[in-house]
């Protein structure tokens, strides 16, 4: 590992301030994923601003009903939070559906986030990866690519996020708090990470010294009834092939609202806008929902290996949707 | 780049100055002379290197000592009381469920987490919904051999004595 500084800021403009004088600095929130790549040599930050202390490290309830996610609030306590698995089940499920518990003690909530792919190109300095050293090539391409993307990716990258999290947080359109040195700002969990079109070194449109200080989930009744759906090599402590989060609201037979994004396929959290109005008024079946999952992958442009996960993000998005319904297979 | 810690191990307080490169797991290790985690893989994929951080478990390859500077850290070693062994690690012993015993350490110590974030009633990915429709009663989680291997995921045994890790985690989760 490189010789770094090590400075921990007394408040959150402090750290912003620090971040944006470094040009090599990072934010170090729990280290799960940050140290990791330090000792692998893929990230190499002259200066580490621990920002663990400086914000939140709880859930808070916001008046509209929603909930707070403090940015240093472990992944553990917020997938055991009660009002969190009441209202929004998908979250504590896909939460539990990562990492291992010793590692969902230290990662923080905004640090999941920000984690960078397991592409194994990415993680290997021995190797080219526009994603690493930008204009160097991407061997995934033609290379193992087995878990990489399927939607959105660019000749330049395919490889995906990694995040069980986000990808609940994308269906259920939470927003992001940032204070950066430009100030405060708001957005959209589905607008914080990228495509990689031809930049696929930022994974997010954070600035650099821009620091999320906390999430906000909206309230949504109906994901009450919603389910967060991985698979994987593993039945346990391994990255999805393909996930789905999803929350359903049926009455009298018919979809009154859904909320639809699919992990694992792009570089970003694919939130399933398609699927999702094709589904919006009309009839909660088998086949509809086949359908409905069917369209939204008619953009996956997949690679010679992987393939595969186009059947079998369809298969697991059709799956859920018809446990969400408690209707058994057509 | 040099920084002084203060980290409690154990029940005894270290003094001790280390480079802010190192992880909790060399500061035991190397400087400390505590060699009760393990080193595996040492990018958190094993467990080998699992201790009590401020009560919880962690892997202490992962976790820098100047980020954890005051803290108190329980090992496998720090769990006998007095010469008295844990009830978790005679349930080990009792059970045969280690072979090489390199993951023990982890092993064990992990499991003595578990057992309490179950306590706390923290569910897992396998945690079945209650029927009755309310998930998040925080009563304490009943430990099945399917629970604990959901929650014991993150530590690896390549002798493979799963099947008696599990049981010996059983026995003690039924008393």
């Amino acid at each position: 590992m490189r010789p770094f500084r090590y400075l921990r800021a007394t408040d959150v403009s402090e750290a912003v301030a620090l971040l944006a004088g470094t040009p090599n600095a990072a934010f170090l929130g729990g280290g799960t994923n940050l140290v990791d790549l330090m000792k692998l040599d893929v990230a190499t930050p002259e200066l580490l601003v621990d920002v663990r202390r400086l914000t939140s490290d709880r859930v808070d309830e916001l008046p509209d009903g929603g909930l707070r996610i403090g940015a240093a609030t472990p992944n553990s306590d917020l997938a055991a939070d009660p009002r969190v698995r009441r209202r929004y089940p998908m979250l504590s499920q896909a939460l539990l559906s990562g990492a291992s518990g010793q590692l969902r003690n230290l990662a923080t909530a905004a640090g999941n986030l920000l984690q960078r792919t397991r592409c194994v190109y990415f993680q290997d300095v021995t190797t080219p990866c526009n994603k690493r050293r930008p204009g160097t090539g991407c061997p995934a391409v033609e290379g193992h690519h087995r878990g990489l993307a399927i939607l959105g990716a660019s000749p330049a990258c395919v490889a995906t996020h990694p995040s069980d999290f986000a990808v609940a947080l994308a269906a259920l359109d939470a927003v992001v708090r940032t204070t950066g040195p430009d100030g405060e700002r708001s957005i959209p969990l589905v607008d914080l990470h990228r495509l990689p079109g031809d930049e696929p070194q930022r994974d997010t449109v954070l600035r650099h010294g821009e620091l999320i200080t906390a999430i906000d989930v909206p309230p949504l009744p109906f994901a009450r009834r919603s389910r967060y759906r991985k698979v994987r090599d593993r039945a346990s402590y391994a990255f999805a092939l393909v996930s789905v989060a999803a929350a359903l609201d049926v009455r009298d037979g018919v979809v009154r609202d859904v909320r639809i994004a699919l992990g694992a396929v792009a570089h970003k959290p694919w939130r399933a806008h398609r699927a999702e109005e094709l589904l919006r008024g009309g009839p909660a079946r088998a086949d509809r929902f086949r359908a409905a999952a069917e369209a939204e992958l008619a953009q996956a442009r997949p690679l010679s290996g992987n393939a595969f996960k186009v059947p079998l993000a369809r298969n697991t998005l059709t799956r859920t949707l018809l446990d969400l319904a408690g209707e058994s297979p057509a | 780049m040099d920084v002084e810690v203060t980290l409690r191990v154990d029940g005894t307080e270290h003094r001790v100055t280390v480079d802010t490169r190192t992880t909790l797991l060399d500061a035991l290790r190397e400087r400390l002379g505590n060699t009760s985690p393990k080193k595996g893989c040492d990018h958190g994929q094993c467990g080998a290197c699992t201790i009590l951080l401020d009560g919880r478990r962690v892997n202490s390859c992962l976790a820098l000592a100047v980020a954890h500077d005051g803290a108190e850290i329980v090992t496998a070693a720090g769990l006998a009381v007095d010469g008295e062994l844990h009830p978790m690690q005679r349930c080990f012993i009792r059970h045969d469920a280690f072979q090489c015993g390199y993951c023990t350490p982890g092993q064990i110590v992990s499991a003595v987490a578990m057992l309490r974030e179950a306590q706390a009633g923290w569910p897992s990915a396998v945690t079945p919904d209650n029927p009755a429709g309310d998930a998040a009663d925080g009563g304490p989680i009943r430990l099945d051999a399917d629970e604990i291997r959901e929650r014991m995921s993150g530590n690896l045994c390549r002798c493979a004595a799963y099947p008696n890790i599990v049981s010996a985690i059983e026995e003690l989760a039924r008393r």
